[in-house]
């Protein structure tokens, strides 16, 4: 059961670029990523697409496929009907290098200036002890594959470039929540959620969530306890007098 | 280095627009009620079955019917064409309003920001919630408080009222209550209260018993939000009905 497909690619650079139509052989339980494949290997052999190991576990296939942000390895034909024309993009909220390739390392940057996980002084590596429930919600963030769609789609950074300054997106303040939530972390990361990474400004939408492909919570689970813990620490006076009264840090 | 030049505000073809578009008529039609309600004054207790309806709960000037005022009248009655509800809707409002849930769906539905993922929101600057008036989303927590009491307080109602018998009315204040006892402990300020604050739940067994068993309410908790809104109107509606007498309450036990 195949058929010939209808595509619109984006080619190009960063001195421009456009949607190029081809039509392409598509079999039964094909992927979106088989067919660009198929178009590299059949009619544009300079097409750039990056990828690695076509089981939505390296985080390299992420694109736009009818403008929907997804994982190239892992949106399936079969969702589309025949007749359709299916639009392939680059991820938008990075700069372009070719074709379907953007240059993600904003999120490296962003990742960078999260201080790392800080264990109590006393403890020595190998004698660290904890216990699942304290750890389990960390773990759900540990799934993240980093394909930085996420970072992709939200609108804070998408919609606004000059947003990138001031804020991480949902991806790395999550990486802030897993080391909050952590129970052997002593460092502060509540300040540094609100002031160096930019919590403010997500308004939790959940985009972020809508299109992450390990389905992780990320603004109910990360985003949100975040979000209350700031509250906690700069906008609520009984939690401020219970700490001031019973000494609790 | 520049992104990639693709002029078009979205690439998505499905219909995208639908939901925010739900969304906004669905509030719209719900406020355009509760302002016709509040504003009516009327009807909002019927005195044969002590059906009080939740917009006037609790009734607290001394225009009230003397015995909805379940609580006493606590002020004077209001000049001109301000109602009882007056008093505890900016409470109610504000609740709902600090939502973390209906933030998510104003923000898309009511101000585009943004209408869908990955569709462009049509505004030049955008700073969310960093600084006043939006801001104000972090006092989320106290209009939580302050609804936990009024919610109190419509149990209470919905309690006396099973003292003249059983009717169809005694159900719908129940379920209405117990839809909207799940959408408050279904809150996220609530969830993080009762456990989600701790760094070592190991520590604490009960309040992560309690954090567990609230975290699957709050998986529900867009559910919940409208469900318990659409029902609160319709309570009200049922009460608004038989207090004018436009049908009588259908009874099981008198
Ligand atoms: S929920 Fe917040 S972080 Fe996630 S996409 Fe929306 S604005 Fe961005
Ligand atoms: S959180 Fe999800 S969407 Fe974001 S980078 Fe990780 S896996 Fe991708
Ligand atoms: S190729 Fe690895 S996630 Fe798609
Ligand atoms: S988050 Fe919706 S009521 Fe608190």
């Amino acid at each position: 059961m195949s058929y010939q497909g209808k595509f619109r690619v984006w080619r190009g650079d960063d001195s421009g670029g456009a949607l190029e139509d081809f039509t392409v052989e598509v079999n039964e339980g094909e992927v979106v990523l088989d067919i660009i494949h198929r178009l590299q290997a059949t009619q544009a052999p300079d097409l750039a697409v990056r990828w690695n190991c076509k089981a939505g576990k390296c985080g390299s296939c992420s694109a736009e496929i009818n403008g929907r942000p997804g994982l190239l390895c892992m949106t399936r034909m079969s969702i589309f009907e025949e007749s359709e024309t299916i639009t392939v993009t680059p991820m938008r909220t990075f700069p372009i290098i070719r074709d379907l390739v953007t240059d993600v390392s904003y999120n490296y940057t962003k990742a960078r200036e999260i201080p790392s996980f800080a264990p109590p002084k006393d403890l020595a590596p190998g004698e660290y002890r904890m216990q699942q429930v304290d750890v389990e919600r960390s773990q759900e963030f540990r799934k993240c594959i980093e394909c930085f769609l996420c970072q992709n789609t939200c609108h804070v950074i998408r919609d606004h470039e000059e947003n990138k300054e001031a804020f991480s997106g949902p991806r790395f303040l999550m990486r802030v929540a897993e080391l909050e939530m952590h129970p052997l972390d002593t460092a502060d990361r509540v300040d540094q959620a609100q002031d160096d990474h930019g919590l403010g400004y997500c308004n939790i939408t959940k985009c972020c969530s809508e299109v992450c492909p390990e389905h992780i919570h990320i603004t109910d689970n990360a985003l949100i306890p975040m979000k209350e813990r700031v509250a906690d620490r700069k906008y609520d006076p009984i939690v401020w007098l219970g700490n001031k009264l019973f000494k609790r840090s | 280095m520049a992104r990639a030049e693709i002029a078009a505000r979205t690439l998505r073809t499905d219909r995208w627009w639908l939901p925010p578009l739900t969304t906004f008529v669905g509030l719209l039609l719900i406020s355009i009620y509760a302002a016709f309600r509040t504003f009516q004054g009327d009807y909002y207790w019927v005195d044969q079955y002590h059906y009080l309806t939740p917009m006037y709960s609790p009734c607290l000037t001394e225009e009230c019917i003397p015995a909805a005022s379940h609580f006493g009248q606590w002020f004077p009655a209001l000049p001109g064409f301000l109602t009882p509800p007056l008093l505890i809707i900016p409470f109610l409002l504000g609740f709902r309003i600090t939502c973390y849930y209906y933030r998510k769906a104003y923000y898309r539905a009511a101000w585009a920001s943004p209408p869908a993922c990955a569709v462009a929101e049509p505004h030049d600057k955008y700073t969310g919630e960093t600084r006043f008036p939006l801001i104000a989303q972090n006092l989320h927590r106290y209009f939580f408080y302050a609804a936990s009491l009024l919610l109190l307080i419509n149990i209470y109602d919905a309690v006396l009222a099973f003292g003249t018998g059983l009717g169809l009315g005694n159900i719908i204040l129940l379920v209405n209550v117990s839809l909207l006892a799940a959408y408050t402990l279904s809150c996220h300020s609530c969830r993080h209260i009762a456990g989600g604050r701790l760094k070592h739940f190991s520590k604490h067994p009960v309040r992560y018993w309690a954090w567990t068993q609230i975290s699957k309410l709050n998986n529900r908790h867009m559910q919940l939000a409208w469900a318990s809104l659409i029902f609160v109107c319709l309570t009200d509606l049922y009460v608004a009905l038989v207090a004018s007498g436009t049908i009588s309450d259908l009874r099981f036990i008198d």
